[in-house]
């Protein structure tokens, strides 16, 4: 196990010198930040001025190292838009991004893991077959659209629900839906083929011999089983759901880190850019970290590979 | 055992394949797989409906009649026929800005996955078949990309590049590479070592000779596959990135930005927003599915 997390640890050392790198390229080999900063009529002598002024004309890797090594202490600069540190902006805008993606887990899971566990035991048959046309269905809708699709019916017509906003339950049911929607068809998809997987087991012919009741194998036996793969795959889709959660945040005007983002591409604001997207990739490393560490503590089988 | 007795001898026989009971085979595999090729149909009239635009297009889908600005459906009320899905805030014929759109959506789609699928095949073939430090390297770069989501990165490299068709290509295509270069990596790793790679090798074949024609002549279907999904997720996120006005500019018309600007609409005019959207999700969905059918038909062990 100590070698297991050591391992685990050496990658992410070197994932996050990686984002940190590329973080840093996207902004300054991609563009130009004077060029961003300055009115476009500004003359050649201003520019150069400016360069001077940020450190623009040092070399690439002292640029890098002083980016680096200010990120670390949380200092990405100050927002060009608001006249605030860019990283209490993003850190106070986590809470809700981090919400939604949990909410959007669950009803992801809450969704998938009956249908799921059904299909496969059903394998064959129609509610196999319709579980898996709902899943392309799912698979293929946007995001975006799909948000717009529930205001327009249960905000607009039906006066249900709140189109926009954050704080109350309510503001919650749409945007959660939207994104548990989206990640609904592959959960599902790896809950069937592992419960597929798990049923024709010996300890599944075991447990039956034992004369158990086969809700009892199903539930007690196999469905834990078929949860290790679905608790990993689902940990490294966490990426795939915070940048669902980002689509759905813009969509629903949700005071997250995403709409922040987008707000601050709009106005140029690029170390609230830069910070947000540092952030949000730390947040997953972070989590992929913990799910690779929890499943390797559940299943001894991935620590040895 | 006992000797095998006529019947079976006869079942044999019948079963062996001839060209007839062949053709046979392949037609009950392509009737098996009829959603796919139904889906496949549905997408050759799409690619039809949107490359012949100019001819099938009722409208200029520029045009503004600003009489009929917000016209609902045909057939709902108030809706007018001349306007078959109605129209938009000025008036512009949503049935033709629909056709056009598609182009962009297709364009992108197609061209970013070819980017992406060059990029990350030559990486996958280089990480699978060389092994070691190029390998580690390789998996390293593959990790902290995915590591990004797809959408965060579009975002971050659109708002330094600034938004136009062509930004969007790039970063679509540039970001896409790691799935294919992880599934290229795991099958080049086992292709690798199989007796016809090996007896290349006896033979002193040259290195690319080996990777590019005893290899990845093996990977074609695989890569055709995740291509074929690909462009559907391509075009999710293009016209998403066009629905916040980062990808695609008006008023040139793309499902993406229709989208964005319907959204302002939608209290009274929901038609603006939903048809866009009915577009990009039936052509995603008939790509899945054909994609899907591919899977199974040309590479079984793909299949999750």
């Amino acid at each position: 196990m100590r070698r297991y997390i050591a391992r685990q640890l050496v990658q992410l050392v070197v994932v996050v010198f990686g984002i940190s790198l590329l973080a840093f390229a996207i902004l300054h080999v991609l563009g130009d930040p004077v060029l961003l900063l300055l009115p476009q009529n500004a003359g050649k002598e201003e520019f150069e001025r400016y360069r001077h002024l940020l450190g623009l004309d040092r070399p690439m890797y002292v640029q890098y190292w002083k980016f680096v090594s200010r990120a670390v202490l949380g200092d990405f600069g100050k927002s060009w838009y608001a006249d605030t540190p860019a990283f209490r902006l993003v850190i106070e805008r986590m809470p809700p991004t981090i919400y939604l993606t949990l909410a959007g887990l669950v009803v992801a899971l809450v969704i998938a893991l009956p249908l799921g566990t059904i299909a496969a035991l059903r394998r064959h048959t129609w509610v196999d077959s319709l579980c898996t046309v709902v899943a392309v269905a799912g698979q293929a809708a946007p995001i975006f659209w799909l948000g717009i699709m529930l205001i327009i019916v249960f905000s607009v017509r039906l006066r249900l629900l709140p189109a926009s906003g954050y704080g109350t339950w309510q503001n919650f049911l749409m945007p959660a839906f939207c994104l548990g929607a989206a990640l609904a068809p592959i959960t599902m998809r790896l809950v069937r083929s592992g419960v597929i997987e798990v049923m024709n087991m010996e300890f599944i012919k075991t447990a039956r011999a034992k004369g158990l009741a086969e809700g009892r194998v199903v539930v007690k036996h196999a469905f834990r089983n078929a949860c290790i793969p679905v608790i990993t795959v689902l940990g490294l889709q966490f990426g795939q759901l915070l940048g669902g959660a980002i689509i759905t945040e813009t969509v629903f005007a949700w005071p997250g880190v995403a709409t922040l983002t987008v707000e601050s591409i709009r106005n140029q604001d690029f170390p609230v850019v830069q910070c947000a997207v540092v952030l949000l990739a730390l947040l997953i490393v972070g989590v992929n970290l913990l799910v690779d560490l929890v499943v390797g503590f559940i299943d001894p089988r991935i620590r040895a590979a | 055992m006992s000797a095998p007795t006529r019947i079976e001898v006869a079942e044999v026989v019948a079963a062996r394949p001839g060209p007839d009971a062949a053709r046979q085979v392949t037609w009950r595999r392509l009737a098996r797989l009829r959603w796919g090729v139904g889906a496949a149909g549905v997408l050759l009239l799409i690619i039809v409906t949107t490359a012949f635009a100019p001819l099938i297009s009722p409208y200029d889908p520029l045009a503004v009649d600003i009489r009929h600005r917000l016209s609902p459906p045909a057939w709902m009320e108030h809706g007018t026929v001349e306007h078959v899905l109605g129209t938009d805030q000025v008036g512009r014929d949503l049935l033709a800005r629909m056709i056009y759109g598609g182009r962009v959506s297709l364009l992108v789609g197609v061209a970013a996955v070819v980017i992406s699928a060059t990029i990350g095949v030559l990486l996958g073939l280089g990480a699978g078949y060389f092994g070691g430090n190029t390998d580690w390297t390789i998996m390293t770069v593959i990790n902290v990309m995915l590591t990004f989501p797809f959408v965060l990165l579009a975002l971050a490299v659109i708002a330094v590049l600034g938004p136009s068709l062509i930004n969007m290509i790039f970063v679509l295509g540039v970001a896409g590479w790691p799935i294919y270069a992880r599934v290229i990596r795991a099958e080049t790793l086992a292709l690798r070592e199989r007796e016809f790679v090996l007896a290349g090798r006896a033979l002193g074949m040259s290195h690319p000779r080996l990777v590019f024609r005893q290899i990845l002549p093996n990977l074609v279907s695989t890569i055709v596959v995740i291509a074929t999904l690909q462009v559907a997720q391509v075009i999710i996120l293009e016209s998403f990135l066009s629905f916040l006005g980062l990808g695609v500019q008006p008023p040139t018309p793309a499902w993406g930005n229709m989208l964005g600007e319907g959204r302002l609409y939608m209290l009274n005019s929901w038609w603006i927003a939903t048809f866009p959207g009915l577009a990009i999700f039936l052509t995603t969905l008939v790509i899945n599915l054909m994609g899907n059918a591919l899977r199974d038909w040309l590479d079984p062990h793909l299949k999750e």
